[in-house]
This record gives C-alpha cells, structure tokens and sequence, in this order.
C-alpha cells in the first residue's frame, strides 16, 4: 500500500466561462521510503497539487488516499488529526512562529495532538539531536541561519513519526551547499521510511529524487526512467547518449 | 580540459614518474576524467620538447622517467591559471542547434523534443547526485568534479525552460489581435538600432 495516492485527481477554479483546470486526471503514488519530486514551471500546478496532497484542500473530482485512507469525504476534524499525525510540512520561507524556540517549533505539533509537554519536549530534542541541531534548541528562529531554519522545519515535519513529508522548495531560499544539506536530510527521512513529495522547478533539487514527474498545465506529461547504475557514468564505455 | 597544464600542475608539487602522474591526475579530478597512460607519456614528450619539463634519463624504461618542472613550466603553469577560457564565442551546440531545427517544422513537436532532452538531463542529473550522496566515502576532489557537472547539466535543463516557455509565449502572440502584440525583442548587431 502506498502512503501516498492520487486517483484520477482533478482541481478546478471558479465556474462557467472563468473556469479554471488547475490539476486534470493526475495519477500519482509515493511509497514508503521513497522520495518523488514534481517538478514544473510556475502555474503548472505543483503547490495546488502539493495542498492537495496534504489535505489541505479537497480535488474537485478523483479521490487521496494517504496510508490507505481517503481523505475525500472525511470529516474536517479526522482530516486535523491525521494532518497533525502523518504528515509534515516544510516550506521555502520556513514558517517558523517567531516568538517560539527551536525545540518548542518542533514539540508544538506533538502538543497539539495532545502528548504531554514534557513528552513532546523530550521527541523534539530527538528530532532536532537527528538533524545535529541539538545546541541550537533553546534558540529563537532569528537567531538561527537560513539552512539551521529548514532543518528545524525538517524536523518538525518528521517529528512523531510522522511518515509522509511534504515540501514545497525546500531549498528555494538557501545557497547550494546549505540546499544540498537540506535534500541530504529529507532523504535521510526517506531512509528511516517516510515517503516524501517534494516540489519545484529546480532540476538540482529535484535531482535528488528516486523519480520526478513533470508537470505542465496542470498535467503529469512525463517521468523518469528508472534510475540506472550511477557508477556507469564513469565508465565511459558505457555511457549512451538519449534516444532521439 | 587541459591534460598538458594539469600534469604541469602535479609537476610543481615536485619530480614525478609517469604512471604516477596518471595515477594522481584522476585522483585529482576525482576519477571523473579517465586518462590512458599513452596520453600521459605524449604530453610529458611535449611538455619536454617545449622546455616545460624536464627528465633525468632519456635511456630509461619510460615508467622509470622521473619528470620535473622547469622555471619555463612554472611560468606557463601560472599564467595559465589565471587565463579566462574562451567563452565570447558561443560553442555550436548540438541540442540547441536540435530544438531550433525542431521549432522550424511544422510536423515536429517542438514541446515534445524539448521534453525528451529535458528528461533525459535530469536522469543524468539523479545519476550524479547519487554517486556523491554517499557522505562516508566523501572526496572533495570528486564532490567538486561533480557539482561541476550538475551545475552545467542544471543550465542546459534552465535553457530548455527557457526556451519552452519563449515558443509558448510567441505561439500565443501569433494568435493574438496584431494590435495588442507587444514589440518583439529585436537582434541587435553591432551598434546599430
């Protein structure tokens, strides 16, 4: 079972003549484990179908279906829990509350699932000690750097054990190297078995996918092959030029 | 990628046998960059011809050679360094030159070529990313090699974005009433306007 799937998932914008098909008939699976990027450029569709993915906003037709549940036709206050519990967010600006410190960034979700404060604490230093932001917890996210930022988000979005983790250019507002360490971290994610969705328009970013579905108007056109052998692209016998 | 200027380089670190040489140049571009050794000894004979380097016995096996830089070589080595490449003329770029030729049929899908191009980078790009995901076997040497290539393989896949998103938008303008189509960028040669 994936944690992961749209079914013939379509999201449409206003009515009549100013209509709008944000998404049409997209068919899209993440398992666990794995680490899928859509990528496409602005007004393609990626963050509606991100908001979607994560339940943030219903399809107009097709069903989501995360770790086996629909989502379609779930009361509002099952859609809060299963959000709080199985799913993390991580943005291109972060949001952070500025007025928290790193750990309390980390533990809020867990405390609004109702675990106890002490408990919750005791997770989001695991989290943070993971991500080697142990030394950092007390601090506010103003005084932490752009990339010590996004790890924070990264492990408020895996805290709990939460399993799908969805992410929305992760690494858009960081310079290469810290982008680099931030992908590094969502795969790592990916290794301890949650699924990631990552979006962007950023072949480097979306480079560090196990496969990356291209949308264009709203349509998935196109994916990647399976990966081959890396080490080939140093045999350079073995090399093959694309298929024309 | 010069193997001439780069075995200049291993050289000044001090007096070096061929199939030494060979050995540290792929070290020193992280194995990206196979050299056979045949090139080794070719380039050593050229750099020597042109007083670049120098080896103590001509009557040795050539595996025995030991090359050293000259002042000439060190010279050379540092203004070569510091020469910018030849980037004013723009190189004749096959998949540009592809996708030109694919805008220009009437049977060819230009948005479909683009695709497949734009596709096929991005495996290629997973498939470096892969090979330097591996942090306990890190190696500067190869990690930088590597970023090297991601960077121009990202800038192909940026101009292929680039170049869809143009034809998109001057398709639409041909469709448009003539009087709301905005000027078109003109090419400018030389100083005239």
């Amino acid at each position: 079972m994936s944690m992961l799937e749209l079914r013939n998932v379509s999201k449409a914008y206003g009515e009549g003549a100013t209509e709008v098909d944000a998404l049409s008939n997209i068919d899209l699976a993440v398992e666990r484990g794995s680490l899928v990027a859509i990528m496409g450029p602005s007004g393609s569709g990626k963050s509606t179908l991100l908001t979607i993915a994560g339940s943030l906003e219903l399809p107009t037709t097709g069903d989501v279906m995360i770790n086996g549940t629909n989502v379609v036709g779930m009361s509002r206050n099952d859609k809060a829990r299963l959000r709080r519990r199985t799913i993390g967010y991580v943005f291109q600006d972060f949001n952070l509350l500025a007025g928290l410190t790193a750990v309390e960034n980390v533990s809020l979700p867990l405390e609004l699932d109702g675990i106890s404060l002490k408990r919750a604490r005791a997770q989001g230093m695991m989290a943070l000690g993971e991500l080697g932001l142990s030394d950092r917890a007390e601090r506010f996210p103003d005084e932490l750097s752009g990339g010590e930022r996004q790890r924070v988000a990264i492990a408020r979005a895996v805290v709990g054990d939460r399993s799908l983790l969805l992410a929305d250019e992760p690494s858009g507002a960081l310079d290469s190297v810290n982008g680099e360490a931030v992908m590094r971290m969502i795969l790592s994610a990916c290794h301890g078995g949650v699924a990631a969705l990552v979006v962007t328009h950023d072949a480097k970013l979306a480079s560090w996918a196990d496969r990356v579905v291209f949308l264009r108007d709203g349509k998935a056109v196109d994916e990647t092959l399976p990966l081959q052998r890396p080490e080939e692209l140093l045999d350079h016998d073995a090399t093959t030029p694309p298929a024309s | 990628m010069s193997i001439r200027h780069s075995l200049l380089a291993l050289l000044s670190e001090g007096p070096k046998y061929g199939f030494q040489l060979r050995q540290e140049f792929e070290t020193s571009t992280g194995d990206v960059w196979p050299l056979n050794v045949g090139q080794v000894y070719t380039t050593l004979d050229r750099l020597e011809r042109d007083g670049l380097a120098e080896s103590d016995d001509l009557d040795a096996d050539e595996r025995q050679r030991n090359f050293r830089i000259t002042g000439d070589g060190k010279e050379e080595l540092a203004r070569w360094l510091r020469t910018p490449p030849d980037l004013t003329q723009p190189p004749r770029d096959e998949l540009v030159i592809k996708v030109l030729v694919a805008s220009r049929l009437p049977d060819v899908d230009v948005y479909d070529v683009i695709q497949v191009h734009r596709r096929y980078l991005v495996q290629l790009m997973q498939q470096w990313t892969r090979l330097k995901e591996d942090e306990a076997h890190f190696d500067l040497a190869f990690a930088l090699a590597v970023d090297a290539e991601l960077f121009r393989l990202d800038s192909v896949v940026r101009w292929l974005d680039a170049a869809d998103g143009r034809l998109r938008r001057s398709n639409h303008e041909s469709t448009m009433d003539a009087s709301v189509v905005p000027p078109r960028i003109r090419r400018r040669t030389g100083a005239h306007r």
